[in-house]
């Protein structure tokens, strides 16, 4: 079946995962993606599959590195500052070299926060809460239907990689409904069988872990593990973006917020403000290459984010001081409206004149 | 005759790191006897811990993940829940098991998870060097208690393996000591309970083993040994506190 049906984000990523062949559910309830939990608690029985109401996220990503470390497929799922709690179990599957899933329906922070939607937790995902020196890939999707095909992607690099992937919804996304459907999930299976643990029969036991205790293979490990990374970065770097060619101006935000500068790019367009869009869909990898080459042409870039400013290092990383870039934010809420965003262009672009020509 | 002989889950050639005297190495030996007569080393996957509990996964021939710092029970869940036909066990300090997872540990039992934990209890963090845990007696000096446990400051210890005995999904808990050759008996049977309520389905099964640290109790092994009968047994008495296996007359 490959109608479309009217889905909340929750539910669009809980049955996405059922389809990946999630074979582990292993959660505690927050909001905003307590829907998550809910719907599998009934499709994981239902299927026979593995489904624990977890003690405390801390367990729940233990007992996906648990699972995953069998070469299951295994998912948890949370929200900001509940994720902080995993980021210890982060680190240690980066470095064991697991395919965890998780997925992180944004609220906002920092502490307890509230329920509303935000962008905080972009610093948490791509750079970590955790010790040491790792990576999460991370995904964020715009639409449901992304938070069903960055699902169906996200079993797949994790497995592919052997790297924890992160999809990074916000309580927006997981709330509303829109039209998607799910399709097949694409991507082929994955043979884990070189290094999963399956009981030492017939070949030597297998260890997973860490502690290295010998400086040299500590260093070799980390070192294998950032060449994984570099390798994730040519092969998976994932971005969109809308009329960039011509652009005098490109509009950069990352997850549900590109369905607002993509609005306000048309009403720009229609001001005589040659605007552009760019998204990226992998934050980590983060598409910093694509975004140095648009440099050469285009002057100013301005990121929309709903926090006090985290992708946009990323966006100053990648540009290093070839074009201009600003800032349209809000630290949580109601998310910038495309009017908002229109009048912070226009603001930012009246005091710099001379590079857009008006 | 009966030929003294290393266990066939021992590693072959591995030589024990731990102190001279302290009980894992006999702790890790009864462990792997069992593997063997039990004819589960094969299908066994190991959840390691931090501490010195972490090297069994350097002597044992199964499969091993090191969980982090008290999150053995939870990565044990997600394994057997992930493949249920697997054996599946912990092996933890009480630091690991009744201080910082002790939720992970609890909650374990609470759902009647079919795993096996064993807890080394020494009283102390033997691996870093000697400080106050979850179980270090009142009156005992330790790094971190220099003028000793007293519960105004410190409260009290906890008697793991009756905390465990109260959830209803434990099948076996008991407590074992290993300073002479029939409480090393006893335990290898408690273990053995502890390993087969696993293998008939029946739910958690547990062992606290009364273990020495004569590093930093600072005593000789005999010292230490002594110290389990004389301060270590009144406070955590053996037994057995619950079996559901026992048939009530």
């Amino acid at each position: 079946m490959t109608e479309k049906q009217l889905l909340k984000g929750n539910y669009a990523i809980a049955e996405a995962a059922v389809k990946a062949g999630c074979e582990c559910y292993f959660g505690y309830p927050i909001t905003p993606q307590t829907e998550i939990g809910e719907y599998l608690s009934e499709r994981m029985y239902e299927l026979g599959r593995g489904y624990v109401c977890a003690e405390s996220e801390l367990a729940a990503i233990n007992m996906v590195i648990g699972a995953t470390s069998t070469g299951a497929r295994a998912m948890t799922s949370s929200s900001s500052c509940a994720v902080a709690l995993m980021q210890e179990g982060l680190s240690y599957a980066c470095s064991d070299e697991l395919p965890v899933v998780l997925v992180n329906v944004m609220r906002a922070g920092p502490g307890l926060g509230y329920i509303y939607p935000a962008q905080g937790d972009y610093f948490q995902a791509v750079y970590g809460g955790g010790n040491g020196d790792y990576k999460l890939t991370v995904l964020a999707p715009s639409t449901v239907q992304e938070c069903i095909d960055l699902t169906y992607r996200a079993f797949h690099l994790a497995h592919k990689y052997r790297n924890p992937t992160m999809v990074l919804a916000d309580g927006l996304l997981g709330q509303m409904m829109e039209p998607a459907e799910f399709g097949e999930y694409p991507y082929p299976e994955i043979d884990n069988s070189s290094w999963a643990l399956t009981g030492a029969k017939g070949r030597p036991n297998r260890k997973i872990y860490s502690c290295a205790r010998d400086e040299d293979i500590h260093n070799e490990h980390i070192k294998h593990l950032f060449r994984k990374y570099e390798l994730i970065a040519k092969e998976e770097t994932d971005w969109e973006e809308f009329n960039t060619e011509d652009a005098d101006v490109i509009l950069v935000a990352f997850g549900s917020m590109t369905r607002n500068i993509k609005a306000a790019m048309k009403t720009l367009r229609n001001q005589g403000i040659k605007a552009g869009a760019f998204r990226p869909i992998t934050l980590s990898p983060f598409p910093s290459q694509r975004l140095s080459e648009l440099a050469e042409k285009c002057k100013q870039f301005i990121v929309v984010e709903m926090n006090m400013g985290q992708m946009v290092q990323d966006v100053k990383l990648a540009i290093n001081g070839k074009a201009e870039v600003d800032l349209i934010n809000r630290p949580v809420g109601q998310w910038l409206s495309v009017e908002e965003i229109t009048d912070g262009v226009n603001n930012i672009l009246n005091k710099i004149p001379a590079k857009v020509g008006v | 005759m009966q030929v003294f002989k290393i266990p066939d889950s021992i590693i072959e050639g591995s030589k024990y790191t731990f102190c001279p005297g302290c009980d894992h190495g006999i702790a890790v030996r009864l462990v792997a006897e069992l593997l063997d007569e039990l004819g589960i080393r094969e299908n066994t996957i190991l959840a390691a811990s931090i501490g010195c509990s972490v090297f069994l996964y350097d002597f044992l021939n199964v499969d091993s993940i090191e969980a982090p710092h008290g999150r053995a029970m939870a990565e044990a869940t997600g394994v057997k829940r992930a493949r249920p036909d697997k054996f599946v066990f912990t092996y933890q300090g009480d630091g690991d098991f009744a201080s910082i997872g002790l939720a992970e540990s609890t909650h374990a039992a609470i759902r009647a998870e079919n795993l096996s934990g064993i807890c080394i209890n020494n009283t102390t963090y033997g691996m870093t060097g000697g400080q106050l845990g979850p179980t270090t007696i009142i009156g005992q000096k330790t790094t971190t208690s220099p003028m000793g446990r007293f519960k105004e400051t410190y409260g009290y210890p906890i008697r793991i393996a009756e905390h465990i005995a109260l959830c209803e999904g434990t099948a076996f808990s008991a407590r074992v000591a290993l300073d002479s050759v029939a409480h090393i008996n006893q335990a290898k049977k408690a273990l053995r309970k502890a390993f087969q309520v696993q293998l008939d389905g029946l739910g958690y099964g547990f062992v606290e083993i009364l273990s020495t640290c004569p590093t930093n109790w600072k005593m000789t092994p005999d010292q230490a040994h002594e110290r389990v009968r004389t301060e270590m047994i009144p406070v955590f008495p053996l037994g057995t506190f619950k079996d559901v296996t026992e048939v009530s007359e």
